[in-house]
């Protein structure tokens, strides 16, 4: 069996970043392996702007973000294969691929970074009540169509869910000639960035129906029309809020979900993101497999995904140079917080610790602190901080000296 | 007019083992269905239980048939080359009050020639380590199976293609005239065909296509059922097709494996008016999880991909009617045929060439009738080596395209390349099940989408997800108008 030193699965942002990392770090013998016919995930079909605003002080679009990457791929020679789907990896680091050139391929890892991205949820997933016509599509198979086909889904669209795809995509389908005729959102707050609220529906006049959902899908074969509701605190449809839309789309942005399938066949731990819980170098409960981009939680914007995928590289690339024995301390977070990415710190602490969570609503003017022990390690206060937004936090290793029982991460008042 | 001898209206699993067992003879046989494809209606939404007849009273054409096809669905599922386990089935009694109704199930198993055991509740949990732990007793069947719905209805009418057997999708049968010596059937698209005999398979519409020909004494009262199926998840949920107790509503809510190792749970039974509605509503679907987590308490239910719905062709006899009409001794009806409707339709196909028709008509058989279909691929169940030979042999193995459920555009071709090739991304999708997975077609939707323009010439415009003029995209941006 071929022995390959790290292979990294997923050649999109959170891959190339960490290939990247991990050869400046000394690894030669690199493998990404991609499902697709080119680099870069799915920045291949995000073709609107605002990409690179930390990475590069620039505002590029997906191509243009991704592609700096490819570029440092190629300058560096890293090897990678395209249309290569991993069918299966074991928890020894054995990963068996397909593609068309080779067939079936087994290879030997000495690590494995995982940046398989994510997938949309789609209809199916949430029972939306009524007909199943036709004419129901999640929005980035719909911006595929458009962005890389050529090709608009329909001509009058209602999107569900606020989702950043969504948002772009109310937009681009605007742009194409759709008329796109309201946005409607279950919880009470979007789940977009507020920038592209601004600048997708406001700019377009594209009404943004807060606490609304569909309460019916109308069409047998073809999709005729939805009815939007309200909907109360419990979520549950208020009668006399209907509002009927005729249309030929519904358009899903309803969330993302990281894609572990391979992980899950291998009992992986999990989080409440559906990703794996890691240590702070990105490495899963299963020893030499790391994760890292939006397989391990669903990123905001692609340059934090980036710097993921660069710390996952860093800890591949040590993991291969020199494996070291450590110890480890959980980080625990208040009910105030989803979750918090990594779960665990280890220890001794010998790097600054990042840690990024998102709260589960809307939280104003309070502060973040973390605890060890009775101990205020960090603390930092936040006018704002709304789920649709991840936080980051940085703590520095000083003050993790020493530590010997988990973090705690709490929202208390200034 | 095209002529025929026999005319076969629908191509569900009724229909489809009806045209399979007349294409052993040297007859002229026309297949109709007014779908875009091959079961397309109840055969394609159901719990996919191959049932053990367990439950039917005994002495109706229920009991007979299920206990009847069951005993084929070994050589049949080989023959055709479809999935099929025979992993038993455990109707369990999780109250104490329920036990007597478990022996008298047994009872009514032993009447039926049906193989069980009474199992107790150490037993039940052994076997089942993630029931209630409450449970009580359980019934044991282990002649009960689980198929693959979609292939084993492709492949059947696919066989009987092969062997002859005309196909006519798109036709809705609107008029049928009654003729000397047989009958002159019209379609919505104005076509016509003669036949000697007729026999009507038309699931969910099999009443309104008798009464074409003369009144009949029952009546299609649409039932539906509701379902969710759930993804991938660990093998061990359930070992076994797990049963409520039956009630007069039907079977009750079942929670089985699938042949592709998703799980199904379901089905919910109520009336519809409309046999056509295939509407989900969160109360019912509600009411479907609580039922099922009755029987087993940890269902994963976040790792649903999906809910849907499939109408039951529930008929006033509650029974099959399997039978001439009143005076058109050439005019079988085949109606009511609901669960276990997919079990019978082997025997029912069989009775209906042996029993019925071959008294209407000479049955000389074909001296090239081959009971199999041309191998598939199960790339799964292949070895590495034999993988790569075959990818070595054709590239377009190692290439995938539906990455959830590890689909290879060879595959995709191949499917495209047999007698009854899939004419739409639904279509395709219940040959492959390439978008069956957790992302629903979500990222391998575009490519299965190129590769049906690519096979029938088509622009992107007119790839159908179902039915004609169900087309997904509606026009290209980048073409100069």
């Amino acid at each position: 069996m071929k022995q390959v030193d790290l292979v990294i699965i997923g050649g999109g942002s959170a891959g190339m970043a960490a290939a990247i990392q991990a050869y400046d770090e000394g690894i030669r013998d690199i493998l990404i392996l991609e499902k697709d016919a080119r680099l870069g995930g799915i920045l291949n079909q995000c073709i609107h702007n605002g990409f690179g605003l930390t990475e590069f002080k620039e505002e590029l679009s997906g191509p243009e973000y991704l592609q700096r990457f490819v570029d440092q791929v190629k300058e560096r020679g890293i090897k990678f294969k395209l249309q290569s789907f991993v069918l299966n990896i074991t928890k020894d680091k054995v990963i068996t691929y397909s593609n068309a050139e080779e067939g079936v391929v087994e290879i030997q890892a000495k690590a494995i970074v995982m940046a398989t991205g994510c997938y949309e949820r789609s209809a199916g997933a949430i029972q939306i009540p009524g007909d199943r016509p036709k004419g129901v599509i999640t929005a980035g198979t719909a911006q595929k169509y458009l962005n890389i086909n050529g090709y608009l889904v329909g001509k009058r669209v209602v999107i569900l869910g606020s989702g950043d795809i969504g948002l772009i995509m109310a937009r681009r389908m605007t742009l194409e000639g759709a008329k796109v005729l309201c946005v409607c959102e279950l919880m009470p707050y979007s789940n977009g960035l507020q920038r592209n609220i601004a600048q997708c529906l406001n700019d377009f006049n594209i009404p943004l129906y807060l606490s609304h959902s569909i309460s019916k899908i109308v069409g047998k074969e073809k999709l005729e029309k939805v009815v939007v509701s309200q909907v109360d605190e419990k979520f549950q449809f208020i009668p006399g809020t209907e509002m009927e839309f005729e249309c030929d789309t519904l358009m899903l942005s309803i969330g993302l979900i990281p894609y572990v399938s391979l992980l899950n066949n291998i009992d992986c731990p999990t989080s409440s993101t559906r990703g794996a819980i890691v240590y702070d170098n990105m490495e899963t409960m299963i020893d030499g497999i790391f994760a890292c981009g939006n397989c391990l939680h669903v990123h905001d914007v692609v340059d934090f995904v980036t710097i993921e995928g660069r710390n996952a590289g860093h800890g591949a690339a040590q993991y291969i140079k020199e494996k070291e024995e450590h110890g480890s301390l959980k980080i625990e977070v208040d009910p105030n917080l989803a979750y918090v990415v990594p779960q665990f710190v280890r220890t001794p602490v010998k790097e600054d610790l990042t840690l990024k969570f998102r709260v589960r609503k809307e939280i104003r003017d309070k502060k973040v602190v973390v605890r060890h022990k009775d101990e205020v390690v960090f603390s930092q206060v936040k006018l704002v901080m709304i789920p649709s937004e991840m936080v980051i936090l940085t703590i520095k290793k000083e003050k993790l000296q020493d530590i010997t029982e988990p973090l705690k991460v709490s929202v208390e008042d200034r | 007019m095209k002529k025929f001898d026999v005319l076969i209206i629908g191509s569900g699993a009724v229909g489809a083992f009806v045209a399979r067992n007349l294409s052993k003879y040297q007859l002229d046989v026309a297949l109709l269905d007014k779908e875009n494809d091959v079961g397309n209606m109840t055969s394609m939404a159901n719990s996919a239980i191959v049932h053990s007849g367990y439950d039917p009273v005994p002495g109706t054409n229920k009991a007979k048939f299920n206990v009847l096809g069951n005993k084929m669905f070994d050589k049949i599922a080989d023959e055709l080359d479809v999935e099929f386990e025979r992993i038993g089935s455990l109707t369990v009694a999780i109250y104490e009050n329920q036990l007597p109704m478990l022996e008298d199930l047994a009872k009514r198993s032993e009447q039926n020639g049906v193989e069980v055991k009474l199992l107790n509740a150490e037993e039940v949990k052994k076997l089942e380590p993630n029931i209630n732990p409450e449970v009580k007793g359980a019934l044991l069947a282990p002649t009960a199976g689980i198929i693959n719905p979609f292939n084993l209805v492709v492949h059947a009418v696919e066989n009987a293609v092969d062997n002859g057997v005309n196909l006519f999708l798109n036709e809705e049968v609107v008029s049928i005239e009654t003729k000397e010596n047989g009958y002159v059937v019209r379609t919505r698209k104005g076509n016509e065909y003669e036949a000697k005999v007729v026999v009507n398979a038309a699931g969910l519409y099999s009443d309104k296509i008798a009464e074409l020909v003369e009144p009949v004494d029952w009546k299609i009262t649409p039932r539906k059922g509701q379902y969710y199926v759930l993804d991938h998840y660990k093998l061990g949920l359930v070992n076994h097709v797990i049963f409520p107790l039956p009630s007069e509503k039907g079977k009750g809510i079942l929670v089985s494996r699938t042949t592709s190792d998703d799980y199904i749970v379901g089905p919910s039974s109520e009336p519809v008016e409309d046999p056509s509605d295939l509407s989900t509503d969160s109360m019912t679907l509600a009411n479907v999880k609580n039922q099922a987590k009755d029987m087993v308490p940890g269902i994963p239910f976040n790792q649903a991909i999906r809910a849907f719905s499939g109408n039951r062709a529930t008929c006033t006899r509650h029974d099959f009617v399997i039978e001439s009409a009143p005076h058109h001794e050439t005019f079988i009806n085949l109606g009511g045929i609901e669960s276990p409707g997919l079990v019978s339709s082997p025997a029912i196909g069989e009775y209906v060439v042996e029993s019925m028709i071959r008294n209407m008509l000479p049955l000389k058989e074909k001296a090239n009738y081959n009971p199999r279909v041309r191998p598939y691929y199960h790339l799964k169940k292949m070895k590495l080596e034999e993988r790569n030979q075959l990818i070595k042999e054709n590239r377009d193995f190692g290439e995938m395209v539906c990455f959830c459920e590890q689909v290879s555009l060879g595959e995709v071709k191949d499917a495209l390349s047999r007698s009854v090739p899939p004419r739409s991304v639904k279509a395709m999708k219940k040959r492959v099940r390439a978008g069956f997975g957790k992302c629903q077609g979500g990222f391998c939707q575009p490519r299965i989408l190129e590769e049906l323009a690519k096979h029938y010439g088509l622009d992107w415009t007119e790839v159908n997800y179902d039915e004609e003029n169900t087309n997904i995209l509606k026009e290209n941006v980048k073409e100069l108008k």
